[in-house]
C-alpha cells in the first residue's frame, strides 16, 4: 500500500517535520511565554530574555533538550525505529514513501523517510532524533565531571605548586600525550572492558564532583558548622547514592543503571577532558594567585582552600564558562569523530 | 634557568618512559596480540595457530622482558620457531640471523618494525612527522593570529556591534565540526556542483608537492575550526582587563585608545589564550585525523588510526614517543611564557 503515495515534495517534508516536532515548539513557545511574563523576577535568566542573540541561543538548546527529552522518555518524534533496516530504502532520497522489500510495513511507521535513509536503508530523520538523546545525555554532564576533576587539580597545583604541581602536571601531561583515538580504540575493545578498566576509570573520576561539592561547602561555612554538616550530609548522601549507581551499577534502590557501552564512552571522555580543564585552571590560578586581594585574604587569615575556591576561581569564571560551553560543543564532535572509525555509540 | 630546563628534560625522560611503558602493557594484552595475530595470519586462525604465531614472533616473552627489548637494554631475542625457522629481533627481514646485533632498541636507534605498513618506525614516523609538521605550521600560522587579531577587536569594547558580529562568528566556527565545514569547502571551492573550483578537494598531491591550490582547504578547515575557540578565550579574558582600573586609569590621563589596548591590556589579557594555544598542539599533531582523511594527506593521525586498529604495536610506541615529546615541549613553552606575560609568577 506504500507503493501508492507519491514522494513527498520540499514543502511537504517541511511540514510534516515541524508536525513531528509539534510538542517540542509547544514546549519552547510555552517556556518563553513564562520566562518573558516572568523576567524580571528570574534574574540572571531573566536578563537573558532581554537580549535577542540570548534568547535566539536559548531557543536551540532547549530545541534539542526537549526534543532528546521527548524523543527519549516518551518515544515521540521519531517516525520509524532508527535501528530498522528497509532494503528498499538504501540511499532513498528525502521524502521517499516508506516500504518494505518483505511483508507490509508496520502500520505505526511513518509513512515517509522524512530526510532519506542511509546507506543501509534506516531512517536517516529518525537517527537524527535517537542521537540527539546520547548526546545530550554524555556531552554536558562529561564536560561537567571534567571540569570537577579539572578545578578540583587544577587550583591546588597552581596555588601552592612546587612538588604538588609536578606531580599533577605530570600526570596530565601523561593523559594529554595519550592518544586520544588509541585510548578509545582500547578502551571498547571487549576483552578490556571486561578487565573492568573503564569502571576503575569511572570509580575514580565519579568521585571528583562529590570531593569538589564538600570541600566547596566546608571552606565557605566552616565557621557555621550547623549549615555546613546539613550541606555536606545532603552532598555525601546524595552523591553517593548516583556514584554507586553511575560507576558501580550497584544502586541499592535499583533507580540509576547506565548501559556498559555508554559509561565506557562517557569516562573515557571525562578522561580526556579532564587534564585539558586542569591546564587552563592551574594557568589561570598561577596568575591570579599573585593578586593583592589573595594577599589580603591570606593576611586576614583564611583558609587556602578558601581562597582557591571563593577567592580564585571565581575570579577565572570567565574563560573557564567560555571553555565550559565550547566543549560541550567539542565533546558532541569528539563523539561524532569516535563515531566514524566505529568507536562511539550505537 | 639551565636547572630549570635540566629538570624538565628529567621528567620528560620519565614520562617517555611511563607512557611508553602504559601503552606497551595494553597493547601487548592477550585480546590485542591475538587481534595482532589475526590481522598478520589470517582472520580464520585457531587459538592454537595464534598461540604459535605469537611464540615464534616473540609475543609470548615476559611483559617486561619484551619491553626491554624495545627499549634495547636487553638484547633482543633469538627464537627457534615450532617451524623450525630460526627467528631474531634484530634480524632484517633478508638478513641472516648470525649477522644480526645483539641490542636492537630505541637507545640504539631503532624504532622497531611496523607490522601494518611494512617499514621500519623510525623512518614512517619521520616522514608522517615532516607531512603533519607542514600542516601544523600553516594551520598555527593562520589561526592563530587571525584569532587573537578577531578575539582583540571583539573583547576591547564588550557589547559593540562589533564584538556581537565576530562572537557570533567565532561560536559558529567552533561549532561546525571539521567533518561538515570540510565538505561544504569541498562542494564550495573545489566541486563542479557550485562551479568556483579555486582549490584541489584532495590533499594527495601535497604529499609530493606543495602548492596553494591543493594545500589550501585542508588547512583553512582546520583553521576555522580551531579559531573560534582562541577567538572566544582572546575576547572574554580582554573584555575581563579591560573594567580593570588600571585600564581606567589610563583612559583618563588620556592615552590613546589603541595604546590602552595594545600596551596595557593585551599582555594581562594573553594567559588563558596562551594555554590554550599551546594546548592545540597534542590536538594538532593526533586529533585532525577527520581532516586527514577527507583530504586523503596521510599524516601522523591517519598513521595513528592504522597502527591503533591494527594493534601495530611498535608504531604505536614511536608515535607515544613523539606525542609525549612535543606534549611535554609546548607545556614547557607555555609555563616560560606565563612568567613573560607576568613576571610575578613563578613556576620553576
Amino acid at each position: 500500500m506504500g507503493m501508492d503515495l507519491q514522494p513527498l515534495g520540499w514543502g511537504g517534508i517541511i511540514a510534516r517535520i515541524a508536525l513531528q516536532f509539534a510538542p517540542v515548539l509547544l514546549a519552547i513557545v510555552a517556556t518563553f511565554a513564562v520566562s518573558l511574563r516572568y523576567k524580571r523576577a528570574l534574574g540572571l535568566y531573566g536578563k537573558l530574555c532581554d537580549s535577542p542573540i540570548g534568547m535566539i541561543g536559548l531557543a536551540l538548546v532547549l530545541f534539542w533538550a526537549y526534543t532528546s527529552f521527548l524523543a527519549g522518555g516518551f518515544d515521540l518524534i521519531m517516525t520509524h525505529d532508527p535501528l530498522t533496516q528497509s532494503a528498499m530504502m538504501k540511499k532513498a532520497p528525502p521524502g521517499t514513501p516508506y516500504s518494505r522489500l518483505i511483508g507490509s510495513p508496520d502500520p505505526a511507521d511513518g509513512a515517509y523517510y522524512l530526510l532519506g535513509g542511509d546507506n543501509l536503508g534506516r531512517d536517516v530523520f529518525s537517527r537524527v532524533v535517537a542521537g540527539s538523546v546520547k548526546v545530550m545525555l554524555i556531552a554536558p554532564f562529561a564536560t561537567i565531571f571534567a571540569f570537577m576533576a579539572g578545578i578540583t587539580l587544577g587550583l591546588p597545583a597552581g596555588y601552592y605548586g612546587k612538588r604538588l604541581d609536578t606531580v599533577l602536571s605530570f600526570s596530565s601531561n601523561l593523559v594529554l600525550a595519550f592518544p586520544v583515538i588509541l585510548l578509545f580504540y582500547l578502551l571498547v575493545t571487549p576483552e578490556i572492558v571486561e578487565t573492568g578498566l573503564p569502571v576503575y576509570m569511572a570509580a575514580v573520576l565519579f568521585l571528583f564532583p562529590i570531593v569538589f561539592l564538600v570541600i566547596l561547602w566546608n571552606s565557605r561555612y566552616r565557621t557555621r558548622p550547623a549549615r555546613r554538616n546539613l550541606l555536606v550530609a545532603v552532598t555525601v548522601a546524595l552523591g553517593g547514592w548516583i556514584y554507586l549507581g553511575l560507576a558501580w551499577d550497584a544502586d541499592p534502590f535499583g533507580i540509576i543503571h547506565v548501559p556498559r557501552n555508554l559509561l565506557v564512552v562517557f569516562s573515557a571522555v571525562v578522561f580526556v577532558n579532564a587534564p585539558t580543564v586542569f591546564r587552563i585552571v592551574r594557568g589561570l590560578t598561577l596568575e591570579l594567585r599573585t593578586r593583592d586581594y589573595v594577599a589580603a585574604a591570606q593576611t586576614r587569615g583564611e583558609g587556602p582552600w578558601y581562597i582557591m575556591l571563593w577567592e580564585i576561581l571565581p575570579n577565572a569564571r570567565g574563560p573557564l564558562l567560555v571553555d565550559f560551553c565550547l566543549r560541550v560543543g567539542y565533546t558532541t564532535i569528539l563523539l561524532g569523530t569516535l563515531g566514524f572509525f566505529g568507536l562511539g555509540l550505537e | 634557568m639551565v636547572i630549570f630546563i635540566l629538570r624538565r628534560l628529567h621528567v620528560m625522560l620519565l614520562s617517555t618512559l611511563c607512557l611508553t611503558f602504559l601503552i606497551f602493557v595494553l597493547t601487548n594484552l592477550p585480546p590485542s596480540l591475538e587481534k595482532l595475530a589475526k590481522t598478520q595470519g589470517n582472520f580464520r586462525m585457531s587459538d592454537e595457530e595464534v598461540s604459535t604465531y605469537l611464540y615464534n614472533h616473540g609475543y609470548s616473552q615476559p611483559m617486561l622482558v619484551k619491553y626491554g627489548q624495545w627499549l634495547g637494554v636487553l638484547p633482543g631475542y633469538v627464537i627457534k620457531g615450532t617451524d623450525g625457522r630460526l627467528r631474531a629481533r634484530c634480524a632484517e627481514p633478508q638478513e641472516p640471523v648470525a649477522a644480526a646485533p645483539t641490542y636492537c632498541g630505541l637507545l640504539q636507534g631503532n624504532w622497531g618494525y611496523s607490522t601494518v605498513i611494512k617499514a621500519d618506525v623510525g623512518s614512517v614516523i619521520r616522514d608522517k612527522l615532516a607531512l603533519t609538521g607542514i600542516l601544523m605550521f600553516w594551520v598555527l600560522v593562520v589561526m592563530v593570529p587571525s584569532a587573537l587579531i578577531l578575539g582583540v577587536l571583539a573583547g576591547m569594547r564588550e557589547g559593540a556591534r562589533l564584538d556581537r558580529v565576530i562572537s557570533t562568528l567565532s561560536i559558529i566556527s567552533a561549532a561546525t565540526p571539521e567533518y561538515v565545514s570540510g565538505v561544504l569547502f569541498i562542494a564550495l571551492f573545489a566541486s563542479s556542483a557550485v562551479g568556483l573550483q579555486w582549490f584541489k578537494g584532495t590533499a594527495t598531491g601535497a604529499m609530493e608537492t606543495l602548492t596553494f591550490s591543493n594545500f589550501v582547504l585542508p588547512v583553512i578547515t582546520i583553521a576555522v575550526h580551531g579559531m573560534g575557540y582562541i577567538a572566544r578565550m582572546t575576547r572574554t579574558a580582554m573584555a575581563e582587563v579591560m573594567t580593570s582600573q588600571y585600564i581606567r586609569t589610563a583612559r583618563l590621563k588620556g592615552v590613546r585608545f589603541r595604546n590602552i589596548v595594545l600596551k596595557h591590556a593585551l599582555r594581562n589579557a594573553l594567559i588563558a589564550p596562551f594555554t590554550v594555544i599551546m594546548l592545540q598542539f597534542p590536538w594538532l599533531l593526533n586529533g585532525v585525523v577527520i581532516v586527514e582523511t577527507l583530504f586523503n594527506y596521510k599524516g601522523f593521525g591517519w598513521t595513528l588510526v592504522m597502527a591503533a586498529s591494527n594493534n601495530d604495536i611498535d608504531l604505536l610506541l614511536g608515535i607515544s614517543v613523539v606525542s609525549v615529546v612535543v606534549v611535554l615541549l609546548t607545556q614547557l613553552i607555555s609555563d616560560i611564557g606565563y612568567v613573560v606575560l607576568n613576571p610575578r609568577i613563578s613556576v620553576s
